[in-house]
């Protein structure tokens, strides 16, 4: 069974050309990457539809700009598959 | 339909949230602007113009289901693709489906015909962005009304 790391990564990989042995649980979406904000989008509609949730990414966006979160909390993988993870399991609940 | 305008729809003839459908027709002018350079002799619709027209029957409900509490604006367009050549005078339909509403973004769904034959169809990807004033949301309202679009249904 897979990871949800391991979906992310095939998403990021498949939406934005990215080689699969160069995305990591610690890798930064932005900083390393480099993926932009419209990339973004797109691994976020993905992240959605596989996952049946929704990323409330005005939420994070919001956190950031406030200086109440860091993007590694929420654009490092590790972390953002922590947040999907905590989503699903909200779902469920 | 006002293309130097860019008001490309003319009127909704469906709006149904619950379906997340909208539907808009409209009537490319006989004479524009546009025509005079595209091409000299041979006035021919543009395809980024049919582009938009799907992206403004979209972009309305789009804005209708988000509340009319951001602006939908065009990021990214996908398998998008012209069908067929728009001319003069031809009379147009436009159908948008919203597929997903993601949080700050939307993905529709668009297509268009004339005379029922598909001419035009794409994905279409929306950034929803504060109004970056209050005259430009307050204006929706008269825009709305003059395209038969029941803005004040959905407004939060």
């Amino acid at each position: 069974m897979s990871t949800t790391f391991d979906k992310v990564a095939e998403i990021i990989a498949e939406t934005c050309d990215i080689p699969r042995e160069n995305i990591k649980p610690e890798s930064h979406a932005i900083n390393d990457l480099e993926i932009d904000s419209l990339d973004f989008l797109d691994i976020a509609f993905a992240i959605d539809k596989a996952f049946g949730i929704k990323l409330p990414l005005e939420q994070w966006t919001q956190e950031v700009n406030d200086g109440k979160a860091t993007t590694d909390q929420y654009f490092v993988l590790k972390n953002l598959c922590e947040r999907i993870d905590e989503l699903i399991a909200a779902k469920g609940a | 339909m006002r293309l130097e305008y860019f008001q490309m729809i003319d009127r909704f003839v469906r709006v149904d949230a619950g379906e997340r459908v909208a539907r808009a027709v409209c009537t490319v002018p006989k004479e524009s602007p546009v025509f005079e350079g595209h091409f000299p002799g041979y006035p021919l619709m543009p395809g980024v113009l049919l582009i938009e027209c799907m992206a403004q029957t979209t972009g309305w409900l789009v804005s209708a289901l988000t509340g009319f509490t951001g602006l939908p604006a065009l990021a990214g367009v996908k398998e998008g693709k012209i069908r067929g050549a728009v001319f003069p005078g031809d009379e147009l339909e436009f159908e948008g489906k919203v597929v997903h509403e993601g949080s700050g973004y939307a993905i529709g769904e668009a297509k268009g015909w004339r005379k029922g034959t598909p001419i035009c169809d794409a994905t279409l990807t929306y950034r929803i962005i504060p109004y970056p004033s209050p005259e430009l949301r307050a204006g929706l309202w008269d825009w709305a009304e003059r395209i038969n679009f029941p803005a004040k249904e959905f407004a939060k």
